[in-house]
């Protein structure tokens, strides 16, 4: 038999592809030997099903609020990028008219419209940043924290078209040289990837509360919102309080006593 | 033979080409085997000088279990490994590989350069200060 | 059939030599985007995509756009477009390309692209959006190559090639949509946040992909010795015509139900385009240079007797064109991240190397179209003059 060369190449391509194809199957269909190995939680994390946060501004002055937002980006090796346009920030100040657009009146007082307030990451319980990852980067967990698993993100950005609260930050280049002193504890980021607040899951998992409601003066209060006897469920129940943007129906999990 | 030049030519550059990392090596320097070292302070006060796992298995394995590592700390939140002889670890490149092989230079990147791999751990993890 | 591409005249040559230079232009470009990061782009926190995701948008819209030309020839018989139907499938795979490339330049970490087959997440428009393009430009290659394979041989194409064209047909108006909801179903960014969006997109796409078909097949008609035929021309401005006007209407719809609602939400974006918010004004003439071609290029495309004018046609196809494209390519995409969530406005302009890395991904796109229009036309040429040895074909 006989082959020109449009045949050879044809059965060569074919070949090839089934090649590849069975290969990847095999690697699928037969996992690692690490599927069987042994992985716990630590017993001293704290466990919810809900986390949330209650913000009372009331006891909250600005010497405090800085406190919060230095702590969280100097454990969390958060650069400090003064160009506005590359900026990175997980916790910050907004004014009331700019954190509750929409809100203000033209009557209010400038105070009011002033007061800075301690906005980050809402950990909303539908959150739209999840919804349209095209990679499950960002993803929900059990406990409602909203989490970014950098290893996986490819920096294409939709989660920041997404969020309505502008809590996202992205790398537009290499975050190292901007970053004074470096925890040795917490990685950094690389240039590509989206950040933000992670409600400190890596305190939360050997037992501690988030570093910002530590250094509040129990301004800023920390529990599990499904839990109807925890404490910052008897502070919702014992206060009014507001939520940004919440007829969007994002369904933040931070609250705000004014 | 139509177009002979042609077809010679074509065979020259096709050589040049799929001969070209070896020409390109020609009158260089090889590169030494690696000798990774252990010899950190941390490893030496230990009284038995013993990874997480078999020497052998970290060898082969210890990519593996790192990228299993990290789905398992960040995505299911469990960040203790039980190693085959019933201890537990904290799953952490950086706070856990990294106490004891405190010298990157000569453990990680001397093998790594010699394969000619780059991992993008260091990226994000901070490698361990070192001296030098 | 690839080999008809070598042989060609100095003039097509040239123009090969002029693409491969901006592309190189843009590659140099992007190695350093590479090197260094997204910030050397004009992005920022607060408008985080810009050009390229525009021109991403802009181009699937290009791409759906063969459905105009492919659907009257195999669902009406339109025999008029039998010539020309390959000119409307080689854009679409093209454009499909740069499509797929202006996504990839846009990522922070390329190297990762395959993260979205990897961990396929039904949920997310964007793996979506990989899903239908792919399958567009597959179907697009199969269609094109084949019936233009069949062409040559001088044979009917085989009955089974012709589901994968219906196929097609329906899987054109699906990438637009898709792209579409990549927007519009994102909460908080008002401007985008309407239903109106799909349609206002499947519209525009409809009106610029024959617009850019007219000028090709104007270019055609004076440097190649192949005819797209001037009734096909014709009937391409008339489906262009009538978008156009949809299209200027659903943005009238949107204008409105902004303006007489009165949500100060919804009104922002369309103040800022337009007139500028406190003083920022930075996209106000692209808007109305936008408007002004549209103005002038409408009564050209509607009037007869104007249409009908050669030069007139080929100014009012370029002008409508590149005025979709600045409502589309550019205005559409900022206007969405400003103001921003927290009602601020941050401003947006692409730098340099941004504008070198979309024209070399432009450039590829056209060197992929010229390589393929050389094939089908050389095709057609022999075709054409074998059979009848004269410019037109008798259908």
């Amino acid at each position: 038999m006989s082959i020109d060369r449009r045949e050879f190449l044809k059965i060569a391509g074919a070949s090839v592809i089934a090649g590849l194809g069975c290969l990847s199957a095999f690697e699928i269909l037969l996992p690692g030997q690490f599927e069987a190995s042994q992985v716990l939680r630590n017993p001293k994390a704290l466990v919810g099903k809900r986390w949330g946060m209650v913000i009372d501004m009331k006891k909250l002055n600005e010497e405090t609020m800085k406190k919060c937002v230095d702590i969280c980006h100097r454990i969390h090796n958060v650069p400090d990028i003064k160009n506005l346009k590359e900026e990175i920030k997980w916790i910050w100040t907004e004014t009331f008219e700019h954190a509750f657009p929409g809100q203000e009146s033209e009557y209010m007082s400038e105070e009011i419209k002033e007061m800075p307030f301690l906005v980050l990451c809402n950990q909303c319980d539908n959150p739209p940043c999840v919804r349209v990852c095209p990679t499950k980067a960002t993803f929900k967990r059990e406990d409602g924290i909203v989490m970014m698993d950098m290893h996986r993100c490819i920096g294409c950005r939709f989660c920041m078209a997404a969020c309505p609260f502008g809590a996202r930050s992205f790398n537009w280049r290499d975050p190292r040289p901007f970053i004074k002193e470096e925890n040795m504890e917490y990685p950094t980021r690389m240039k590509g990837v989206v950040e933000k607040c992670t409600f400190c899951y890596e305190r939360l998992a050997v037992g501690l509360k988030p570093a910002c409601v530590e250094v509040s003066n129990g301004a800023l209060i920390f529990g599990d919102l499904a839990d109807p006897e925890s404490e910052i469920r008897r502070v919702l129940r014992e206060h009014y309080t507001i939520r940004r943007k919440s007829e969007l129906g994002t369904n933040p999990s931070l609250y705000y006593i004014i | 033979m139509y177009d002979g030049w042609k077809v010679i030519l074509g065979i020259i550059i096709f050589l040049g080409i799929a001969t070209f990392p070896i020409l390109y090596d020609i009158g260089k320097a090889s590169v030494p085997p690696p000798e990774p070292k252990i010899d950190t302070p941390e490893i030496q006060k230990m009284a038995e000088k013993k990874c997480i796992e078999s020497k052998s298995f970290m060898k082969t394995e210890h990519m593996v279990m790192l990228d299993n590592w990290r789905d398992s700390v960040v995505r299911e939140g469990n960040r203790i490994y039980i190693s085959t002889e019933g201890k537990e670890y904290d799953m952490s490149l950086q706070n856990t590989c990294m106490k004891c092989h405190s010298n990157k230079k000569k453990f990680c990147d001397e093998c790594h350069n010699y394969v000619a791999v780059k991992p993008y751990c260091w990226d994000c993890h901070i490698e361990p200060k070192e001296e030098g | 059939m690839l080999e008809l591409a070598l042989k060609g005249s100095r003039k097509y040559w040239s123009w090969v030599i002029f693409l491969l230079a901006i592309i190189g232009a843009g590659f140099i470009s992007y190695l350093y985007q590479f090197r260094v990061g997204l910030g050397i782009t004009g992005m920022s926190r607060d408008v985080s995509w810009g050009l390229y995701i525009g021109q991403f948008t802009y181009l699937v819209g290009v791409a759906a756009s063969a459905v105009t030309i492919v659907l009257p020839y195999y669902l009406h018989n339109y025999k008029k477009y039998g010539r020309i139907s390959i000119l409307g499938e080689f854009v679409a795979v093209s454009s499909v390309v740069m499509c797929m490339l202006f996504i990839f330049v846009d990522l922070g970490q390329p190297l990762r692209v395959l993260n979205v087959l990897l961990h396929p997440t039904p949920n997310s428009v964007m793996f979506f959006d990989m899903v239908v393009l792919s399958g567009y430009l597959f179907l697009n290659i199969l269609c094109g190559w084949y019936v233009l394979g069949a062409e040559r041989k001088g044979v009917p194409p085989a009955p089974w090639i012709k589901p994968f064209i219906i196929i097609a047909i329906c899987w054109a108006p699906s990438i637009h949509i898709v792209t579409a909801f990549l927007y519009q179903g994102l909460p908080g960014r008002h401007y985008w946040l309407t239903a109106i969006m799909a349609a206002k997109f499947l519209s525009s796409a409809f009106a610029s992909g024959p617009a850019l078909l007219i000028v090709i097949s104007l270019i055609l008609r004076k440097f190649t010795r192949f005819d797209p035929g001037w009734e096909a021309i014709q009937t391409m401005a008339k489906t262009s015509a009538y978008f156009l006007i949809a299209t200027v209407a659903f943005y009238l719809f949107e204008v409105f139900t902004s303006f007489y609602s009165s949500i100060p939400g919804h009104m922002y974006p369309i103040k800022y385009l337009f007139t500028g918010i406190e003083g920022h004004t930075r996209l106000v003439p692209i808007m109305w240079l936008s408007t002004v071609l549209v103005g002038v290029a409408l009564p050209i495309l509607i009037i007869p007797k104007a249409r009908g004018n050669e030069r007139a046609l080929g100014f009012a196809a370029a002008a409508t064109f590149i005025a979709l494209w600045l409502e589309k390519g550019i205005s559409l995409v900022v206007g969405g991240f400003v103001p921003n969530p927290f009602e601020r406005v941050f401003e947006y302009w692409p730098t340099l190397p941004e504008v070198l890395i979309a024209l070399g991904v432009w450039g590829i796109g056209f060197f992929i179209l010229t390589i393929l229009y050389k094939v089908a036309i050389s095709v057609k040429e022999e075709v054409i003059f074998d059979k009848y040895g004269e410019k037109q074909v008798k259908a």
